[in-house]
């Protein structure tokens, strides 16, 4: 331990900077997509019309059925040969990981939504609301203000799952520390260092969810 | 889409063995893991729940800490930085003679890893069956030991059953990242056939329809055991 070399940490801080920068960026649209399909999942399984809650719910199963590194995989196979060309590792990685975390969002806004009362949705109907605006102006978004904390703490895992880009070399903070750490033959230095930084971005996060928990609108 | 569809490469001569011992490792890590991650998430779990102030600091340190970072970074510290962080002789021992690196290294990160996960299921369980059943307990001369033996594990473990399970699905999900240190479990092992073969699609197919089958065996399984540990009155709790 006596050896431990921080120079190797300081010396390469704007290449790991712009890791971060990378897995910041891919988590912050995987949430977005993650969330926007999801939605559509849950919409879909709940909708009451069988071939859209069976394609929903077949989905969703199959996703959360198998790892998501066979899923990065499968993505950076199939989305050059579906376009015809290739797109770049960022890309592919971004439809891998909303299609990923779209079933695993889904599920979560799927329970949101089942927790607004069916009373609701009758007083959105009775007032003459049709099937949109009752999800729009009443359902989701007392869904959404319930599922705050659940979405921030999935947000969390995804941050932590984007690592796994390591599996195709996108330079991620992940991969970039590896990099480094090869480059500079300084393993333990910099593995230490990619885990405190991931543990106070991800531990930081989780005193947010807590304090939201506790907060008013809970 | 231009692709030359061909699926008896998976039953060619090489590709299926790398397949079925793709199977073989991808049980052996999970497998192990699990009864790493099940054994220290119980006793993680029962802590943090313990009165004792500095068990429970330590059990919910623990927690955070294995939680909070991602299982690809902990599966490299393990195999690359624990080795050189040893005193010497143990940290060649692990270099140059331990036997099966990859295997070990992998049951090891991924089952103390899964074990923070345990623990918090385990915690919440026993937190679910409420303060007035401990409260009796103590109030009718019990020890903890006693309160927890008698009242608190017997009911929070029938509880825990089903988000259980989905911790077993996850460690057989999570063991693919054994491939990030070199064992060929089985997603690297469709990896390897369709970088071989160029039969990309095949190859995916074969490991997403072998996971899917794990999983719905799991599932199974998962119902069976859940109709025998239900509690009357606890039903959809846990």
């Amino acid at each position: 331990m006596g050896d431990f070399d921080y120079s190797v940490i300081w010396d390469n801080l704007p290449f790991l900077w712009q890791g971060l920068q990378l897995s910041l960026w891919l988590t912050f649209l995987a949430i977005i997509g993650g969330i926007v399909l999801g939605t559509g999942l849950a919409l879909m399984r709940l909708s009451g019309f069988l071939p859209l809650s069976l394609f929903a719910a077949t989905y969703v199963n199959l996703i959360r059925s198998v790892p998501l590194i066979l899923v990065i995989f499968w993505f950076y196979f199939l989305v050059p040969l579906a376009i015809g060309r290739p797109i770049g590792g960022f890309y592919s990685a971004l439809i891998a990981f909303v299609m990923f975390e779209a079933a695993y969002y889904s599920e979560i806004i799927r329970a949101g939504i089942q927790s607004v009362r069916q009373g609701q949705v009758h007083a959105g109907q009775a007032t003459g609301m049709n099937y949109w605006q009752v999800q729009r102006y009443i359902v989701l978004p007392q869904a959404f203000r319930n599922m705050i904390p659940i979405l921030v703490t999935q947000g969390i895992i995804l941050f932590q799952d984007t690592s796994l880009v390591f599996v195709v070399s996108l330079r991620d903070f992940m991969t970039v520390s590896s990099i480094v750490a090869r480059t500079e033959g300084r393993l333990v230095e910099m593995y230490i260092f990619a885990a405190i930084v991931y543990f106070i971005i991800c531990f930081a996060g989780s005193m947010f969810v807590r304090r939201l928990q506790k907060g008013p609108t809970a | 889409m231009n692709y030359n569809w061909n699926w008896s490469v998976l039953w060619a001569d090489p590709y299926l063995g790398w397949l079925i011992s793709g199977v073989q490792w991808t049980f052996a890590v999970a497998l192990a893991a699990w009864v790493i991650a099940f054994a220290l998430g119980i006793l993680i779990g029962v802590g943090r729940t313990l009165p004792s102030k500095p068990i429970s600091f330590i059990c919910t340190c623990y927690v955070e800490l294995f939680r909070n970072v991602p299982l690809l970074v902990q599966m490299f510290i393990w195999y690359f930085a624990v080795p050189e962080i040893m005193p010497e002789d143990v940290g060649r021992w692990m270099k140059r003679d331990m036997p099966n690196p990859e295997y070990v290294t992998a049951v090891v990160a991924l089952g103390l890893y899964t074990a923070s996960r345990v623990a918090e299921q385990v915690r919440s369980g026993i937190q679910a069956v409420g303060s007035g059943l401990t409260s009796a307990a103590y109030a009718n001369g019990l020890s903890t030991a006693q309160t927890y033996r008698y009242v608190l594990l017997p009911i929070s473990f029938r509880l825990i059953v089903p988000p259980m399970t989905s911790e077993f699905l996850t460690i057989f999900k999570n063991s693919s990242l054994a491939l990030t240190i070199g064992l060929l479990e089985l997603t690297a092992q469709s990896q390897q056939i369709a970088e071989f073969t160029f039969q990309g699609f095949e190859a995916f197919t074969a490991a997403t329809v072998i996971y899917v089958v794990i999983a719905l065996f799991a599932t199974m399984i998962a119902q069976t055991l859940e109709r025998f540990t239900k509690i009357p009155g606890f039903v959809g709790k846990g």
